[in-house]
């Protein structure tokens, strides 16, 4: 007898596998839903992770590394220290110094109107401070004009994005008046808030001329911002705080604000770690839940498998069809996970008003689990079916 | 050179032992030749060895010693894939319990019976239709087989069976889970088939059934003690 072996078609080996699926449709869904909240978390945190990330990134670069801060040194026996008066002159005459400005603290309450108390000063404080502040620090207005040249020795006050909430600023279509210490100061602007330098949020500007004219401040820098050639940041800061004060170089303190930012993001990345590890957590109980389902068909499909015997099929024909149903579950999880997490993170990241980046590697990587996850969770199970034998499957069944 | 005109079946001291503690003789020395176009009954008690015998016939378990040919080819000679190759395409299997698959189709149940034989699935089709006519069952094949009476399900199995123009059929009570009148019905389409010239094995406990058959063969504990008939010369 010349018999031509078993053969299964591959297109049958497919539709076997999926007509096995569909028979089961709540089961399959089920656990293909395992795998697909799994990779779907794994695709969120890590465009979360990144869209979140290059937000900040943008931020930092937009506002520049290359900012310094001076302040007087709040160190021991600093007490009254302050900066002195020629602090912005002699920084300036620093090469590598692209661009300075300071503040000068002004003694004085902010307030809407002379009626309110004078202790209600809502937490806002007032300095002086002249009209390249906005270009050192990269500011922008959101109303109005910063101050200039011009409005630089008279009552006319800018309001940081904070202080304007507070003081009920919203807008400048009528003139805006406030009442500073004891007189009326015009508001000619109102800003954005400034990334770094959060302090000028809570305060009114005014020119530093206008404080000494009107409020007789000192005109000794509470802050000075330096903005510092990018390929000589280090450099320059080692020379800033003897340039401003040889007298006492250790009482002027240094600080490149954009470091906290970066501390930021080095921190969010700490998260990123534990939610991707709680991600391949799911992950994996999504594959235990495949090879659950799977083990379990098995044991209730015995009949079946005894019948494909009976009807032709080879241990390799059922080893086939069981891996093909684990390997299908997977893969139509993972796809749904991928979706799914694409939608996560466009969802939250135009919440965020962030630029959705979905990294390759979260996609490729996250379809890759799903599949390998399919494979080792259906590997077993189809070993398992192919060594029934035929005549126990057909009786116990 | 072999017999040109071989039995369809032939045991040649076939015998059977189940390992265990005390091992389990399901099948002692028993040989038999079942004839080309021959419709034979077996029967006997619950766990004589009848299943075991027709399963070992069927190449779905192989015996522990003694050797089957189907139509004058050696089974012990053949590897796993060789013997799923003799049951997917000379083999028809009808089981009590019909075994159909229910998320699928009559037909396609019955186009199953071609499924490894690598047949493309018009063909199968093509040919399950035409089987589904002869037993009757032309009108249902749209049907799942949930919709479907336990004669009707018989009926399919033994559909699927003969769907691949086997050399035998070998039914293991087909009548088993069936009403009387289910039962007759069964019973007759084994004959029809008969009369067109299959070979036809069927285990049954019904006496009426198996002394309605023109041979008999009846096992007990292992050993076939009657047989009625023997191949027409």
């Amino acid at each position: 007898m010349n018999l031509a072996p078993s053969r299964l078609r591959p297109s049958e080996t497919a539709r076997v596998g999926l007509g096995s699926l569909a028979a089961r449709r709540l089961r399959s869904a089920l656990s293909a839903l395992g795998i697909a909240i799994g990779i779907a978390s794994l695709v969120a945190v890590l465009g979360l992770s990144d869209s979140s990330k290059s937000a900040l990134l943008d931020q930092i670069g937009a506002l520049g590394t290359n900012l310094l801060t001076i302040e007087a040194g709040s160190g021991f026996g600093a007490g009254d220290a302050a900066l002195p008066e020629t602090s912005v002159a002699t920084v300036s005459r620093v090469p590598t110094v692209e661009a300075t400005s300071a503040v000068y603290a002004v003694d004085a309450g902010v307030y809407r109107n002379d009626l309110v108390p004078e202790d209600l000063t809502g937490g806002i404080s007032v300095y002086g401070t002249d009209p390249g502040l906005l270009g050192a620090l990269n500011g922008d207005i959101a109303l109005g004009s910063f101050l200039t040249e011009a409005t630089r020795d008279h009552p006319v006050a800018v309001v940081g994005a904070v202080a304007a909430e507070r003081l009920g600023v919203r807008n400048l279509d009528q003139p805006v008046r406030l009442y500073i210490g004891d007189r009326w100061v015009e508001v000619a602007g109102v800003l954005e808030p400034f990334a770094l330098a959060a302090n000028l949020d809570r305060a009114v500007l005014i020119g530093d001329r206008a404080a000494e004219r009107y409020y007789d401040a000192e005109l000794a820098p509470a802050t000075v911002y330096v903005r510092v050639d990018e390929d000589h940041i280090d450099a320059t800061r080692d020379v800033l705080a003897a340039t401003v004060d040889p007298e006492n170089p250790e009482e002027a303190e240094i600080s490149r604000p954009s470091d906290l930012l970066e501390a930021r993001s080095a921190a969010e990345s700490s998260f990123t770690s534990l939610f991707l590890g709680l991600g391949a957590v799911a992950l994996l109980v999504g594959g235990i839940g495949v090879a659950n389902v799977m083990v379990i068909g098995v044991i209730e499909r015995r009949g079946e498998i005894g019948l494909r015997r009976a009807i032709g099929a080879t241990r390799a024909h059922i080893r086939r069809q069981f891996f093909t149903e684990a390997l299908t579950l997977a893969t139509l999880g993972g796809t749904a996970g991928v979706l799914l997490g694409v939608a996560v993170t466009y969802g939250y990241s135009l919440a965020q008003g962030w630029r959705v980046i979905i990294p390759p590697v979260a996609l490729i990587g996250g379809f890759a689990a799903a599949v390998a996850i399919g494979v080792i969770a259906g590997l077993y199970p189809a070993i398992r079916a192919a060594r029934v034998s035929p005549t126990e499957a057909l009786r116990s069944a | 050179m072999p017999d040109p005109q071989p039995p369809a079946i032939e045991l040649r001291g076939v015998s059977k032992i189940y390992p265990g503690s005390p091992p389990i003789k399901a099948l002692d020395d028993v040989s038999v030749q079942i004839g080309r176009g021959q419709m034979v009954a077996v029967v006997g008690q619950s766990g004589s060895g009848k299943s075991t015998m027709l399963n070992v016939m069927g190449t779905l378990d192989q015996p522990t010693s003694g050797s089957v040919l189907i139509e004058g080819t050696d089974t012990s000679l053949l590897t796993d894939n060789q013997l799923s190759a003799i049951r997917g395409r000379r083999v028809g299997f009808v089981f009590q319990r019909f075994f159909l698959l229910s998320g699928i189709a009559v037909i396609d149940n019955v186009a199953n019976g071609l499924l490894y034989t690598g047949a493309t699935r018009p063909h199968r089709r093509e040919a399950a239709e035409a089987v589904l006519e002869r037993v009757g069952l032309g009108a249902r094949k749209w049907h799942r087989p949930n919709e479907l009476s336990g004669g009707e399900m018989q009926r399919v199995a033994i559909a699927r069976a003969l769907v691949g123009e086997p050399a035998f059929v070998l039914a293991d009570e087909p009548t088993g889970n069936l009403d009387s009148a289910s039962s007759n019905s069964i019973i007759e389409l084994l004959f029809s088939l008969h009369d067109e010239g299959r070979t036809i094995v069927v285990i049954t406990h019904n006496e009426a059934i198996a002394a309605a058959m023109p041979r008999q063969l009846q096992i007990l504990d292992g050993r076939l003690v009657r047989d009625t008939g023997t191949i027409p010369q």
